[in-house]
């Protein structure tokens, strides 16, 4: 019993010993600001920065290869926290960018056309006819952009759509590259009216597709005073778009778009629900001369 | 009875009484048909006729670019009125030539029978068969000319004629090989002589004797032509399964059956080209299976292709009552389709109605690492293993456990006991590695 003791004792101590003298002898210089980075930075490990994770990014930064402000989910908080690191002198940082859904066929206003069983992935939907929607542009509701964003900031909402958390979006664009039918788009949050739609067939058969549907009417490109929204067309169709280098947010398309697709927010200061708070002009009444009925 | 299989797979219940003693009826001719500018695998047709264009039955409507394409020839004669997207039996909206029919049925003039089969060369026999649009009519749709090039430094040693039809309900191949027996030997011979092969393998299940009785009568004769019967398993009648029990060599992960000297086709294609070569009638029509428990009067008809599957349902007396799905191709790998307004294409054998089942939704639950999708599995995937790295999106780590190699038989999501719809994730992973590869490939491209 004893012996067992002594000699365990006597072993433990000469590991230690050895142990020691290892860690003193070959340590490994780490530049501590790599990691006071590391700790800094969000960690969600997004790879919005183009390193694989945050302390890719970190390392980067220490060796000055990379700028500063390349972290978005960071915003300008983390870019301050780091420059003070570096001690580098604060510039002005890039505009906070969120993700915005160009998309209001739900449940309740898309039409469809068959019932889908599968397995919850837009892509394996996406596969079949392009989604159980009539309109194949549209979102299909099944929440891959949910299970992709790093940050949780994606909910599904009652209507089968993506609602997203503006506190938690962090603009990384995970989200924008797992969606299958590309009706996710990062635009920078001092843009509020955006075209929730992104069908491009005629404007029959998109209104027969979905009640919240660009008909390409071109009231709000007729109506808008700066010639900053345009219905412009490509190989598939076409769809109105906003130049947003042009855009004043004055939201006159808003109030003369007779489906009400284009939809103007409130600014972004605090946390609050897609669709729910977003300012609208009252529904026409009358006539709205879009010339569809022709 | 000699009767080889593979390693895995399963027994599948068979379904088959209800249409294997009907005899092939030609459907009568609708009014309408429907041609999708893709019927084969490869890039779609361009349409050669305009809107508004009398066409001839035969005539040639519609053609690609390149080598691995198969032309479209109109299916009856009359007018062409449009150029209109139409639901597609793979799962995607396409192109379609609408040709009204104005019941004349006049042949193209392109399409003369030939006098002298027997003097064609090799290469001749294979310019008939892509001009005649050609494909395989097993499901895969590959243009059948392809196959039969002479690719440098391999030989065709084995021709195997696939009569093995292991889908559950589909009996159109086990019907034309009772009902035109001499026509796929007919077939094979001119297959043999396009490739300059010796062998020629029928092969065929052992649920089918008499097209196995009969089969061997008709080529007793023949030195060069075999059949073979195999035992009653699924998938059977996958190409790499066939190829193993018929000769016990396995093909290469990312390889061709032309890596070991053999080339599997359908026996429809040998009928097809049977057709082709002897009469000049170019791929206009096919036989389909139409079964389930869902429709009244199950048949095989004999099919004009762009026929809908609703004129047929129509003309086999309508649904038993309500339906719970239409499938396009087999139980086990056709396609689920939400409409019966989808035109028969070439790869079309079969339609499956099935009757509307009241039960509980089943979901998925937890892998309960049984292994019995493993066992199943008839390529040795571990199709759980790859499934949890696709729920992941682990994507290169499912390339490296094979994932591309699954022919997606649905074996491992029948047996799974924890409901786990196997196939869809494997099919997902499937697209997304082919998808990440493409985008690999066009960065390298660009640097």
């Amino acid at each position: 019993m004893i012996y067992a003791v002594l000699s365990l004792a006597v072993l433990g101590a000469l590991f230690g010993i050895v142990l020691g003298v290892a860690n003193k002898k070959f340590a490994v210089e780490v530049d501590s600001r790599v990691e006071a980075v590391t700790k800094v930075l969000p960690g969600a490990n997004c790879g919005n920065c183009g390193f694989p994770g945050c302390s890719g990014y970190a390392e980067a930064i220490v060796a000055g290869t990379v700028s500063l402000d390349a972290c978005t989910p960071g915003r300008e908080e983390v870019y301050h926290k780091i420059a003070a690191i570096m001690g580098v002198a604060v510039g002005a940082a890039k505009e906070r960018k969120v993700v915005q859904l160009l998309c209001k066929g739900g449940r309740e206003n898309a039409a469809f056309l068959y019932k889908y069983e599968g397995v919850q992935d837009c892509h394996v939907a996406a596969a079949m006819f392009k989604g159980p929607k009539v309109c194949s542009y549209g979102c299909l509701g099944l929440g891959s952009c949910v299970q992709a964003c790093p940050f949780g900031g994606i909910q599904m909402g009652a209507d089968q759509l993506p609602v997203i958390d503006y506190e938690l979006c962090s603009g990384c664009g995970v989200c924008v590259n797992s969606c299958p039918q590309h009706v996710l788009k990062l635009v920078e949050v001092s843009h509020l009216v955006h075209v929730r739609c992104s069908n491009k067939e005629k404007g029959k058969q998109a209104k027969e597709a979905c009640a919240v549907a660009c008909i390409k009417c071109k009231l709000c490109e007729k109506n808008c005073p700066e010639g900053a929204i345009s219905v412009v067309a490509d190989a598939e169709g076409s769809i109105a778009v906003i130049d947003y280098t042009k855009c004043t947010n004055c939201g006159i398309c808003v109030e003369k778009c007779p489906t009400r697709v284009i939809e103007k927010m409130l600014p972004l200061t605090t946390s609050f629900v897609q669709n729910k708070d977003f300012t609208a002009g009252q529904p026409p009444t009358g006539c709205q001369h879009c010339g569809l009925c022709q | 009875m000699n009767t080889s299989t593979f390693k895995g797979g399963l027994h599948l219940p068979g379904y088959k009484e209800g249409t294997q003693g009907l005899s092939i009826v030609p459907a009568s001719i609708p009014d309408k048909v429907y041609l999708p500018v893709s019927q084969h695998l490869g890039a779609p047709c361009i349409p050669l006729v305009e809107i508004g264009a009398e066409v001839k039955k035969g005539q040639k409507i519609a053609a690609g670019k390149g080598f691995v394409t198969a032309p479209i020839h109109a299916s009856v004669s009359g007018q062409v009125v449009a150029i209109e997207k139409k639901q597609h039996p793979g799962g995607n909206f396409v192109d379609c030539l609408v040709i009204v029919n104005n019941r004349k049925e006049e042949w193209a003039d392109t399409v003369k029978p030939n006098l002298h089969p027997g003097d064609l060369t090799a290469e001749e026999i294979r310019r008939i068969i892509f001009e005649a649009g050609i494909v395989g009519l097993g499901g895969a749709t590959f243009p059948a000319h392809v196959k039969y090039a002479p690719v440098e430094g391999k030989k065709v040693e084995y021709i195997i004629l696939n009569g093995v039809e292991c889908e559950p309900y589909i009996t159109a191949d086990h019907r034309l090989m009772l009902e035109k027996a001499e026509r796929i030997v007919a077939g094979l011979r001119y297959i043999l002589k396009s490739t300059g092969c010796q062998q020629g393998i029928i092969a065929i299940e052992e649920n089918k004797p008499d097209a196995i009785a009969l089969l061997k009568k008709v080529v007793a004769s023949d030195k060069h032509i075999r059949v073979q019967a195999f035992q009653e398993k699924y998938p059977q009648g996958s190409e790499k399964h066939l190829i193993y029990a018929c000769t016990q060599r396995e093909v290469p992960i990312g390889r061709l059956p032309l890596d070991v000297g053999v080339i599997v086709n359908n026996v429809g294609t040998a009928v097809a080209i049977a057709d082709a070569v002897e009469l000049g009638i170019p791929l206009i029509e096919r036989v389909v299976t139409l079964s389930g428990d869902g429709i009244k009067k199950p048949a095989n008809y004999l099919v004009r292709l762009g026929t809908l599957f609703s004129y047929l349902i129509a003309k086999s007396g309508g649904y038993t009552g309500e339906i719970e799905k239409i499938i396009a191709g087999g139980l086990m790998m056709g396609k689920a389709v939400f409409t019966p307004d989808i035109p028969v294409i070439k790869g079309s054998s079969g339609i499956v109605v099935l009757k509307k089942v009241i039960q509980k939704k089943i979901r998925e639950y937890n892998c309960v690492r049984c292994g019995k999708c493993m066992e199943v599995c008839p390529l040795f995937l571990e199709p759980t293993t790859i499934v949890k790295l696709a729920k992941r999106g682990l994507w290169e780590e499912a390339a490296q456990n094979n994932a591309l190699s699954c022919i997606e038989c649905g074996s491992c999501a029948y047996v799974c006991p924890a409901r786990i719809p196997l196939v869809q994730y494997l099919r997902r992973a499937k697209q997304a590695i082919s998808v990440t590869r493409a985008k690999v490939k066009n960065v390298g491209g660009e640097k």
